[in-house]
């Protein structure tokens, strides 16, 4: 009856490996709008993070922010890679974002909380050494706010949550920006 | 104070903020300058065994270096694609957390795992715990149904949904019975289970859970307001449930300490020791020696000159310097840089009306009961917490690191004088070992314990770089029972499984490891290890997404035969990684024998005395009472000098064979 090219144990594990692969894509398929939303706006909304990061190194940061910056830099790069990929597995369009967080045709995306106006972003452009830590760690705590209040208003939805990709990413972008706001208070009382 | 910010062009400030950077943080700052830097740059490791190997879910290439691969085994077809997590065991079982339940396998024989059950019961993260008979399981994700169906939970407010802790009766393992839930606000991404050693009647669990609090309309009392607006926040504090054992399902939350109160600000953890050592260095050689947050560095010469010119200005002088104004310089130094570094504190406190709120919630709580003592991981800070009444933790000490994203987990070495903390920067699904990621950036942070205090001594990340279609950060794992070293066999997720040596705190090494290629080298895919535990001279491993691994410790220039065996005489009931348990070694023969290795290995003997040794154990463990006893005593007494702690521990171990 059977055509063994393989094992019977290859066999089974050939099988296992397509309802890996199945099930992998089901996972994608119980997203909500409400999730794509999210995806999309906080690509746009950790782009700004990253022009803002983008800046310290020529604006005299101390060492402190210099570090943070840098982590700001790979973390949400990162992450903007992870909701790419969400959005990308989707089937959703997918924002892009070049080199320093400029993202084409997303001018401006002030909507979202948390977001900075561009005059904000020119004094911080124009801000130099402690005056530059200074607003930097004020801007950027309420920034990160900004991003606590989406994951917050995201899991008030209904149906929210059962795609397990997105719920791990949000609660990470959750916790993790809760974590460097603490972090970033403490900085300013330095 | 006479100089001020404007004594000094833009330029001296900022090349002075660039100099500190470089003393400071050295190649942290450049190596994570925007555009990346080429793999190259970690060339030693380059070598390495684990970088290249090729991808495949069941088939991807594997590195192993001093272990024994003696199976793997798939999950079963209900589970596979869903995430595999954390571990327990009890008996001859581990218990496996899945995101769609538990999994029990028998593993009696390592070689072929048995699976006794596949409970199916969604809840993410599924982290497990057992005492006795019960088997404590988290919920944290919003598909958690109270009654385990598979078809999550859609609306945001339901009264099906479970976000806490289940428990299970597994007197009969086959057939684990659902006995009661613990509903709590933040529901438990991970927990802990306190088995107080002066209490028998109950069993304490910690929950940490790390998600956004639930809405009061699902769980009556559930507030995520912050704790001035509203004093019963599930913001800012930990739940404690107590487990009757005499009736499980009257398990309540007891306390919800708040652990973190009054947490203003603690100072980063200090300078490793060798960092200090090259500040005293320089001082003692004369350099001038500023602080800057806390942290202090050497102040590069040629800046010396200009601020010293400054300074002499400033007091109307005109140079050259005196050996008196070298003097009254270095005495002003402080303050002149303070304000250089515009450390203008009334400034600065406009912006801090709003109290300092520290962390919200721990991420995992390791339990050290019979110490009395426990490590919090939370968010920001690493908490020393002394656990002596179950019911009423509190904070001993805290420590930050601005190296540090996300304090993770904790463990203790065995005889508690150490303890280490991860940093799971990115949250296990980011790429987080990449050539270009600092070392010092998701890695373990190690202290001593001193007094209650921690101190910082070093940091041990996987030497070897993975690529970027791997999510890797530092993870769970437990210490392995060699006695008198500390090992510590740990979770890099799809950087594999590392083991760390500890022992000398301040030089950390790796002596033993595994690892795969990624699941596909198309994308990231979630996988590798998310737990490795010792339990039994086994190394147990739950793989994400390739199931469950079991490996053994091999001989190696690192670890003998000796200490193999000397730790597989330690036999545990069961184990809860997250309550830590202390090893405790039987006197054996091959007990003396890993602690003559242990001379050997530290020069502390010579060669003839050692062989001289070794021999007389082996002939007195063919003698008969009488004679072994008085073998055992000579062999003792023939040793000359116990001024070497590894000399001591060995004579102590053969005195301890004499009866």
């Amino acid at each position: 009856m059977f055509a063994l090219t393989q094992p019977l144990w290859a066999q089974d594990q050939d099988s296992l490996e397509a309802l890996y692969w199945q099930r992998i894509a089901e996972s994608r398929s119980h997203f909500v709008q409400a999730e794509v939303d999210f995806m999309t706006g906080m690509i746009a909304h950790h782009a700004q993070a990253l022009v803002m990061s983008a800046l310290a190194p020529n604006n005299g940061a101390g060492p402190a922010v210099s570090v943070l910056a840098a982590r700001i830099i790979n973390a949400q790069k990162d992450e903007i890679q992870l909701m790419q990929t969400w959005l990308r597995d989707r089937d959703q369009p997918v924002p892009e974002v070049h080199a320093g967080g400029h993202m084409p045709g997303h001018a401006h995306h002030h909507m979202m909380p948390g977001m900075l106006p561009e005059e904000q972003l020119d004094e911080l452009r124009n801000a130099h050494g402690a005056e530059f830590d200074r607003l930097f760690l004020t801007y950027m705590i309420t920034h990160h706010h900004g991003a606590v209040v989406m994951v917050r208003d995201l899991f008030d939805q209904d149906g929210v949550g059962r795609d397990e990709e997105a719920f791990r990413l949000a609660s990470a972008i959750h916790v993790d920006q809760i974590t460097e706001i603490a972090r970033m208070e403490t900085m300013l009382e330095d | 104070m006479q100089l001020t910010l404007n004594d000094m062009s833009d330029f001296k400030v900022l090349g002075v903020f660039a100099s500190i950077m470089l003393v400071t943080i050295t190649a942290t700052a450049q190596q994570t300058d925007d555009p990346a830097v080429e793999a190259g740059d970690m060339a030693p490791a380059m070598s390495d065994a684990r970088v290249g190997l090729a991808p495949g879910l069941f088939d991807a290439g594997e590195a192993i270096w001093n272990l024994g691969h003696i199976s793997t085994t798939q999950p079963p077809e209900q589970f596979v694609g869903v995430t595999n997590s954390d571990l327990a065991f009890m008996g001859d079982y581990a218990i496996q957390g899945n995101y769609n339940g538990v999994l029990i396998w028998d593993i009696s024989d390592p070689a072929v795992p048995v699976l006794v059950k596949d409970y199916l019961c969604p809840a993410s993260q599924s982290d497990v715990s057992v005492y006795e008979n019960l088997l404590f399981v988290s919920g944290e994700g919003r598909g958690g149904r109270l009654d385990c169906g598979t078809e999550g939970v859609q609306e945001a407010v339901s009264a099906d949904r479970l976000r806490g802790i289940r428990i299970f009766d597994i007197s009969d393992i086959q057939n684990p019975n659902y006995i009661a839930n613990v509903q709590t606000c933040r529901g438990s991404h991970t927990h802990s289970v306190l088995k107080n050693p002066d209490d028998n009647e109950n069993v304490y669990i910690y929950v940490s859970g790390s998600a956004p609090v639930r809405p009061a309309e699902e769980l009556p009392g559930c507030s995520g307001m912050m704790p001035d607006e509203d004093p019963n926040s599930a913001l800012f504090r930990i739940e404690v449930i107590q487990v009757p054992l005499a009736d499980p399902s009257l398990a309540a939350i007891v306390n919800s300490p708040r652990i973190f109160e009054g947490l203003v600000a603690p100072p980063r953890h200090g300078m490793a020791p060798d960092d200090v050592k090259a500040i005293e260095e320089a001082r003692a050689a004369g350099a001038f020696v500023v602080e800057y947050s806390g942290r202090q560095a050497v102040l590069p010469d040629r800046y010396v000159a200009g601020l010293i010119e400054s300074f002499l200005e400033s007091q109307g002088k005109e140079g050259p310097a005196t050996a008196a104004d070298s003097v009254a310089f270095r005495e002003a130094l402080p303050s002149i840089f303070a304000e250089m570094m515009g450390g203008n504190a009334e400034e600065n406190e406009e912006e801090s009306d709003a109290p300092d709120p520290g962390p919200t919630q721990c991420h995992d709580i390791t339990l050290y009961p019979e110490i009395g003592l426990a490590g919090g991981a939370c968010e920001g800070y690493g908490l020393l917490l002394d656990i002596t009444d179950p019911v009423n933790p509190f904070r001993l000490d805290a420590v930050a690191d601005s190296n540090f994203a996300y304090w993770h987990s904790a463990t203790f070495n065995n005889d508690g004088s150490k303890i280490l903390f991860t940093d799971e920067w990115g949250g296990g699904g980011a790429p987080k070992c990449r050539a270009s990621d600092p070392p010092e950036w998701g890695a373990n942070a190690l202290f001593m314990l001193n007094d209650g205090k921690m101190e910082f001594q070093s940091y041990y990340k996987l030497p070897a770089p993975q690529t970027p279609q791997e999510n890797c950060v530092a993870h769970n794992g437990s210490l392995i029972p060699v006695p008198g070293r500390d090992l510590f066999v740990q979770s890099w997720y799809q950087g594999g499984i590392s083991l760390m040596d500890w022992t000398d705190i301040a030089n950390p090494i790796e002596i033993a490891y595994h690892d795969r290629g990624p699941v596909t080298d198309e994308r990231m895919e979630m996988g590798g290890s998310w737990s490795v535990y010792w339990y039994n001279g086994l190394i147990v491993s739950s793989e994400i997404a390739r199931g469950l691994d079991i490996f053994a410790l091999t001989a190696s220039e690192y670890l003998t035969e000796n200490e193999i065996a000397a730790a597989n005489t330690v036999e545990l009931a069961y184990l809860n990684a997250q309550g830590q348990p202390t090893y405790r070694w039987p006197n054996t023969f091959v007990l003396a024998h890993a602690r003559l290795d242990q001379v050997e290995r530290a020069g502390a003997l010579g060669a003839d005395a050692i062989s001289e040794l070794r021999q007389g154990l082996t002939d007195a463990e063919a003698m008969e009472d009488d004679s072994r006893n008085a073998a055992l005593m000579a062999l003792v007494a023939s040793i000359q000098d116990f001024g070497n702690a590894r000399v001591l521990a060995a004579a102590l171990a053969i005195a301890a064979l004499a009866g």
